[in-house]
């Protein structure tokens, strides 16, 4: 016992380190920063001034909700269809939703300026078919719509896994009971598949809440988010770190209970189906 | 035909990918009868189930129920329901939702589900298991679940796709009563599918012995076993010798140069067929007193009765017997006239009913130079 305990924390020693110095390090630093002022005197101003970023935070919120709620509207048939298709075929289109993964973030985001721009793509369309032009760049809906963009595969993955993997003869033992498609998929697909849409949630609106480059590629001056603020105050000298590290941190619990009220969920749901 | 047949098929035919499953089958199903598809794995028992159930629709051919064409009917619009090899119960609903789910589709009032599950888990001996998690359930637990499950929404025919397969032993045998009793108590028609010959003749009432997607025989578990339609039928239920025989006339047919009285006619004259005697209707006698004569070549004790294996003119044959023989003693054998069975030749002529590997393997076993002296004779 004693030598199996010793060799696997060996084994286990690198991952440990690696933990310590790249996580456990940074977030104490953030929380040193949060608490302290620039001369290193503790002080609870830096998380008082948060109130001023409330329209940064309350936008990064709704924005961030509103995109996962239509990421799972998309993703959550489409994994659905999905799994009703050829095996070939699934691979073929689980290929074209990772596709876009590999190319560059920025990239991507990039590509978006250049169709919703006000002579981008669509406008130039709309215009030479002799409609007017509409103004789709820098408003909350490319902020939307690029978040989606960026993060649906993180939402059609888990749900896509997470379908794939039911049995089908609990569809057919629910059909051979008197289940029609659509109560199938109440009964049966819709609870076995929560544990897939509670992580996809969770993968979306997680890196949705803290992006800064989407907004202000897409979102132009007026939509600026409170990833937005964190990366323009880092970007404003030592003196701000201190702000920024508690807008971090607010941020970072803010997740936090996110994702515990999510497992919540998860977990009572277990308790009281199964 | 009958008009208390519950479902009727003809002429099904289904092949997957180019491979023949199902081969021109025809079957009558009557109502409230416990009925049986027996055969090995691949022979086509539960495509047959899943086409009456409505998973699967034929390539050609009709099913009827109760009269009326059952084609294309989606399974969740037949009265039929199915008890599934692995069971399938759902891992999110606790016993007691698991059991309700069929009568919650068909929107029954929540004070009758709640009499009838009660009622189905005093039937299945499972009182007190209503709030429990499907996780938390032995095997022979699911099981029963499962059969309140598929009972509870009162199918005329319930079909069941190897259901005592996961079981081991006692609880197999004790689910087999339970499952007859349930029947008949509950005056459903059941299908059953199992390749358990043993299985098969207890429980049914009819037995379907199936092969190669064709129906080799139908008939209760008496006919099946006394009077085989062919090898494959003799060979798969039970033990037997089968030897090729040639029939001289009515009642009387010759195995080896001896001419045995039978109880068989309707055959040409010397029409050379297949003989099936079971292992425990031989007589062992002295050689002088015996109508044909062989060698014992292993034996083996059972405890009920010794397991014999006599070698007559190179044919290995089995016999089951109270009398202790020691290897390489010359016996007499008597068959009396209802012992033997004579079929036609069939496809399955030759391929089975001979027990010369199965004597080879305990030779081997027991006394390896015997063998290979007894090889070279051969």
């Amino acid at each position: 016992m004693n030598k199996k305990g010793f060799g696997s924390r060996i084994v286990a020693s690198p991952y440990i380190l690696w933990a310590a110095l790249f996580v456990i390090v940074p977030l104490i630093f953030i929380a040193y920063f949060a608490f302290t002022d620039p001369s290193g005197a503790f002080t609870f101003s830096n998380i008082m001034q948060i109130a001023k970023y409330k329209k940064a935070f309350g936008l990064s919120i709704l924005y961030s909700v509103i995109a996962t709620i239509i990421t799972l509207l998309i993703s959550y048939p489409m994994a659905y269809f999905m799994t009703k298709m050829k095996v070939s075929s699934q691979k073929m289109i689980m290929v074209i939703v990772m596709l876009p993964m590999w190319m560059n973030f920025l990239i991507r985001t990039y590509s978006w300026i250049t169709i919703l721009a006000n002579k981008g793509l669509i406008n130039t369309f709309l215009t030479s078919i002799g409609l007017h032009p509409v103004k789709l760049i820098n408003t909350p809906g490319a902020v939307i719509l690029g978040m989606v963009y960026d993060f649906i595969p993180y939402m059609i993955l888990p749900i896509y896994t997470v379908m794939s993997k039911i049995d089908n003869s609990l569809l057919e033992a629910a059909s051979d009971l008197g289940s029609n498609g659509f109560s199938r998929l109440r009964k049966v697909i819709l609870p076995l598949s929560f544990p897939g849409v509670i992580s996809g949630i969770t993968m979306v609106f997680v890196p949705c809440v803290s992006t800064f480059y989407i907004s202000q590629k897409l979102g132009g001056n007026k939509n600026l988010l409170i990833g937005d603020a964190i990366e323009y105050l880092f970007n404003s000298g030592p003196d701000f770190y201190n702000v920024a590290s508690a807008l971090s941190l607010v941020l970072m619990v803010m997740i936090l209970i996110c994702l515990f009220v999510m497992n919540y969920f998860t977990d009572s749901e277990e308790a009281t189906v199964l | 035909m009958a008009k208390n047949n519950i479902l009727e098929l003809k002429d099904i035919y289904v092949s997957f990918d180019g491979e023949k499953v199902l081969d021109g089958l025809n079957l009558s199903i009557e109502d409230k009868e416990f009925i049986t598809l027996l055969g090995p794995s691949g022979c086509g028992k539960t495509t047959t189930l899943r086409i009456i159930a409505g998973f699967l629709d034929p390539d050609k051919g009709d099913v009827f129920f109760d009269g009326e064409k059952f084609n294309g009917i989606p399974p969740h619009k037949r009265q039929v329901n199915t008890i599934f090899q692995r069971y399938a119960l759902f891992p999110h609903l606790n016993v007691y939702e698991n059991i309700a789910f069929g009568m919650r589709v068909k929107k029954r009032p929540e004070a009758e589900i709640k009499q009838e599950v009660t009622d189905l888990l005093r039937l299945v001996n499972l009182e007190g298991f209503e709030k429990r998690r499907i996780s938390t359930l032995s095997g022979g637990q699911q099981q029963r679940v499962a059969i309140a499950r598929a009972i509870a929404n009162r199918p005329k025919v319930l079909l069941l796709d190897e259901p005592l397969a996961a079981l081991d032993l006692k609880l197999r045998k004790d689910m087999q009563k339970e499952l007859r009793n349930m029947q008949q108590k509950l005056g459903i028609t059941f299908i059953f599918v199992t390749h358990d010959q043993e299985e098969a003749l207890t429980m049914s009432d009819r037995v379907v012995v199936m092969d190669k997607g064709k129906i080799q025989q139908v008939g209760t578990p008496q006919d099946i076993y006394n009077e085989p339609k062919n090898a494959f039928v003799a060979d798969f239920i039970g033990e037997s010798n089968i030897v090729d025989g040639k029939m001289i006339e009515d009642y009387l047919v010759e195995i080896d140069g001896h001419n045995f009285k039978c109880l068989d006619a309707g055959f040409e004259k010397n029409e050379a067929v297949d003989v099936v005697i079971r292992p425990e209707d031989v007589d062992i006698v002295k050689p002088e007193d015996g109508e044909i004569c062989g060698e014992v070549t292993s034996i083996a004790f059972l405890g009920v009765h010794y397991e014999i294996i006599v070698d007559i003119c190179g044919f290995k044959w089995m016999i089951q017997t109270t009398d202790a023989a020691n290897v390489g003693d010359k016996v007499g054998l008597i068959i009396e006239p209802d012992a033997i069975h004579i079929m036609k030749k069939s496809e399955y002529s030759g391929l089975y009913g001979d027990y010369s590997s199965y004597s080879d393997e305990i030779d081997q076993l027991s006394n390896p130079e015997e063998t290979t002296e007894e090889a070279a004779h051969e």
